[in-house]
């Protein structure tokens, strides 16, 4: 059992519980120091002398990977032989409506969006009991990734209103920011342009400081780990000398600089109307990018392009790759955007979308060369 | 935005109202491309990138350890460049811990960057001083033995550049005495530049001493302890020094202190020795000022003329526009040799090739009196040789129309011995020399029209041939 595996273990638990964590999450807790995992032995008690392999197992050198955790919280699962999980139910945090409405807050998009992701869980079926609960015992156990998936959807609807082609946006921005003007008095539309400008600085500089605070980071504690005894007092002086050295330092450094230890928040990004400086969008209505046909709304766009093609077979991991230069610009950002959230690659987001994208539009997979295919949004 | 290049994979297709039965706007894409693909370019795989990456290191991905270290390493680098020492101090309190680095390769090059960078913070820093550089320096000596050396070197050097020389010199009698590491070339050659070193402040308390001496009387009662004094340090100092000067390098501040204290206790062969030594040994880098001390020592020691010419030929092939130049041509003036007289002709040309040496009036008042003395030796093939190579370039260079205006208003003298020069070389037609014979000549009357007879026999431009 390492450390990895407890966490992967930990979360089964809160899973279990169907507590409002997702796993990305709880790896963002631990990259943020709020759960021990690096330096998990300094908690141990005095008489617990950890020495020769301890030193492999604690003397963790990497933060939790979010795909090596979901891999080994489904060997702990069946390994374990755990029965079917408790429900996950449309009241439940982890169900895709509910973090699709976290994830647009958090992103800053209008409320409106909401109910496209639900119109899109529905036809794609990901919100059923059966396709959400995890179940190790079953033929082959999966669980969901629920905040990838989520914000996969999210990704979908985006592509669906605007095409994210890095040209049909920019000219609905044009109409919105034109509407906008002439209607200052109603609610005003959605202006993708204005979106991506207010989120690509808040996200630039939120990366900015996730860098520099990685940089920074102290991985090594005050009790060093040693292989044996021999090389105890060897580890014991090179860690006086550090502490000596930052001291030293620590005179040179303004003080007043390093703030105090943020509380763990769900939430990384904060919108509120009543900020001036930066714009809510919240609010905004997506009557610019929807047009009214008999009793439904269709969206603006009727074109759409797939992420992948065509899936791969063979015994890889991975159903699908992700080459940035092949995909426009807006779908780069969108992208970087989400996986910087969820601190996950961008081309397991990508795999996400596509895998939401085939069943969306099932039939444009189907090895027959049917040509007609299409989708509609409606809106009830 | 720009459009970047794309693959088929990006064929939208219709979402129309109703079903899906409807007929599509365009034919699916027939490709059997696997996803992902680059048009034309071949296969990519990102995902086979990382494994490829992964195997250099033994199969094991790269650790976030290391990617944060080497990022915070980045982050220093960025601050220093930028001087922001506060920043950098920042970074750097994060960086020590590489000190303690699992990877044992990446933990032993720790001190060398530790060391390199924490000094230029702490040279740096406001907040910082003499006290808090010495403490930092004395731990990073005693981390591991193969620093040592070199680090008492460079923090004596940072005492020196404050001012505290006997600070400096305890530093380095201390370094001297190390026993450990490696014997290696390297650690040879710190070491003598550890007893070099020592050597030079030796020599700086001699000179002092030696200043002192000579202000005294020689009755004086404390002359004599002053004097022994003086010879002792001497002796400490050459001991030190001689053994660095042996090993092929440039070191002129050592030579020249070392000398001057041989010629001062009347060593002539052994000054001339050290000094010829470095100036022809062929080992070591070509250096300048080898010869420049050489020839000022022979001066000093009023050498024969032939010895003088000889050191000064190799520094007129390396520094042609060497300021000594003039004093070279002097020599080769007054030397009875033929060959000599118009290697000075070349020597005058070839220091006024060079741009610094334009206004220089010493320069131009030779070169006008030889090219004199020349042509009317009847040496026309000389000047002829010099005048080939330069002919296309030095009328703009030196004599257009602008410079004729710019040195007389600025230096008349100098103006009037260009001009002389100019006739000379490009007959009494040219811009320069017309112009400076329109000037208002109260002063230099008798001079100027001698100088208008000269060009007019001597000129090169023979204006009797006609083209």
């Amino acid at each position: 059992m390492t450390v990895p595996q407890t966490l992967a273990f930990c979360y089964l638990s809160l899973l279990w519980q169907r507590e409002a964590i997702t796993l990305s999450d709880l790896l963002r807790f631990v990259e943020e120091d709020h759960i021990p995992y690096i330096n998990a032995f300094q908690h141990f008690p005095e008489q617990m002398k950890l020495y020769g392999r301890d030193r492999g197992i604690f003397g963790i050198e990497s933060w939790p990977d979010y795909e090596d955790i979901y891999k080994k919280t489904i060997e702990v699962g069946t390994f374990l032989d755990l029965p079917r999980f408790p429900d996950i139910t449309e009241d439940c945090y982890l169900h895709p409506n509910i973090l699709c409405m976290k994830y647009l807050m958090e992103v800053n998009l209008p409320d409106e969006m909401h109910n496209l992701t639900c119109h899109v869980v529905k036809m794609t079926g990901m919100g059923e009991v059966d396709f959400l609960t995890f179940d190790p015992i079953a033929k082959m156990a999966k669980t969901v990734k629920y905040d990838v998936q989520a914000v996969a959807i999210i990704v979908v609807v985006l592509k669906l209103l605007f095409l994210l082609d890095d040209n049909l946006e920019w000219s609905l921005s044009n109409l919105a920011e034109k509407h906008n003007e002439k209607n200052k008095k109603d609610k005003p539309w959605f202006d993708f342009r204005k979106w991506y400008q207010i989120m690509k600085k808040a996200f630039d500089e939120k990366k900015q400081k996730w860098e520099e605070a990685r940089a920074k980071y102290l991985w090594k504690s005050e009790k060093p780990l040693y292989y044996s005894f021999v090389d105890k007092p060897v580890a014991y002086k090179k860690r006086e000398m550090v502490v000596n050295l930052q001291k030293q330092f620590s005179t040179l450094v303004d003080s007043t600089a390093t703030a105090g230890k943020k509380s763990p928040s769900s939430f990384q990004f904060n919108w509120t109307e009543e900020d001036t400086d930066r714009t809510c969008f919240h609010g905004h209505s997506l009557q610019g990018v929807l047009k009214e046909k008999g009793q439904s709304l269709l969206t603006k766009n009727s074109l759409y392009w797939l992420s992948t093609q065509k899936f791969c077979r063979c015994y890889c991991t991975h159903v699908t790759t992700y080459e940035e230069s092949n995909f426009s610009l807006s779908y780069q950002f969108i992208l970087n955007l989400f996986s910087f959230l969820l601190r996950i690659k961008t081309s397991l987001l990508h795999e996400e979308v596509s895998l939401v994208e085939k069943k969306l539009f099932e039939k444009k997979y189907s090895v027959t060369k049917k040509k007609s295919r299409s989708k509609k949004a409606r809106r009830h | 935005m720009l459009m970047g290049g794309r693959s088929s994979n990006f064929k939208p297709f219709v979402i129309g109202m109703s079903d899906f039965s409807e007929e599509l706007k365009g034919p699916v894409t027939d490709d059997e491309v696997e996803t992902s693909v680059l048009t034309g370019a071949g296969m990519h795989f990102p995902w086979l990138q990382t494994y490829v990456e992964t195997v250099a290191i033994g199969g094991k991905r790269k650790k976030d350890f290391a990617q944060t270290t080497s990022a915070c390493l980045s982050f220093v680098q960025e601050a220093l460049l930028k001087h922001q020492w506060q920043q950098a101090a920042e970074y750097m309190y994060s960086y020590f811990q590489t000190l303690e680095d699992s990877d044992s390769y990446k933990r032993q090059a720790a001190p060398e960057i530790i060391w390199k960078l924490g000094s230029e913070i702490l040279f740096y820093h406001p907040k910082s001083n003499v006290e808090t550089f010495n403490t930092f320096a004395d731990r990073m000596k005693n981390i591991g033995v193969m620093n040592y050396l070199k680090i008492s070197l460079q923090h004596a050097l940072y005492l020196l550049h404050h001012g505290m020389l006997e600070d400096a010199k305890r530093n380095l009698s201390e370094a001297e005495t190390w026993r450990h590491g490696e014997n290696t070339s390297s650690r040879g050659i710190l070491i003598n530049l550890i007893q070099a070193y020592k050597g030079l402040l030796q020599y700086y308390t001699w000179s002092k001493k030696k200043m002192e001496l000579s202000k005294l009387d020689k009755d004086d009662y404390a002359y004599n302890a002053v004097a022994q004094d003086v010879f002792n340090h001497s002796w400490k100092t050459s001991a030190n020094i001689s053994a660095l000067i042996k090993i092929p390098g440039v070191w002129d501040p050592f030579v020249k202190s070392y000398v001057e204290m041989l010629e001062f206790y009347g060593d002539r062969d052994g000054a001339q020795e050290v000094l010829t030594n470095y100036a022809y040994d062929e080992k070591f880098p070509s250096n300048p000022n080898a010869h420049i001390y050489l020839y000022n020592f022979l001066k000093r020691q009023k050498a024969p003329r032939s010895k003088m010419i000889s050191v000064l030929k190799i520094l007129y092939q390396i520094v042609p526009s060497h300021k000594l130049m003039l004093e070279f041509h002097t020599l080769l003036r007054k030397s009875e040799k033929e060959e000599h007289h118009k290697l000075g002709l070349e020597v005058l040309f070839g220091v006024l090739d060079f741009a610094g040496c334009t206004k220089n009036i010493t320069a131009w008042k030779y070169l006008a009196k030889y090219l004199k003395k020349t042509l009317m030796g009847n040496h026309l093939a000389w000047v002829q040789d010099e005048w080939n190579s330069r002919k296309n370039w030095w009328p703009s260079f030196h004599f257009s129309y602008f410079w004729a205006k710019s040195d007389w208003k600025e230096d008349t003298a100098l103006a009037c011995e260009k001009a002389f020069v100019a006739g000379l070389l490009l007959g009494k037609g040219c811009r320069y020399f017309r112009y400076i014979l329109k000037q208002d000549h109260q002063i230099l009357g008798k001079k100027i029209k001698r100088m208008k007879r000269s060009v007019k026999k001597y000129s090169i431009v023979n204006p009797r041939l006609s083209y």
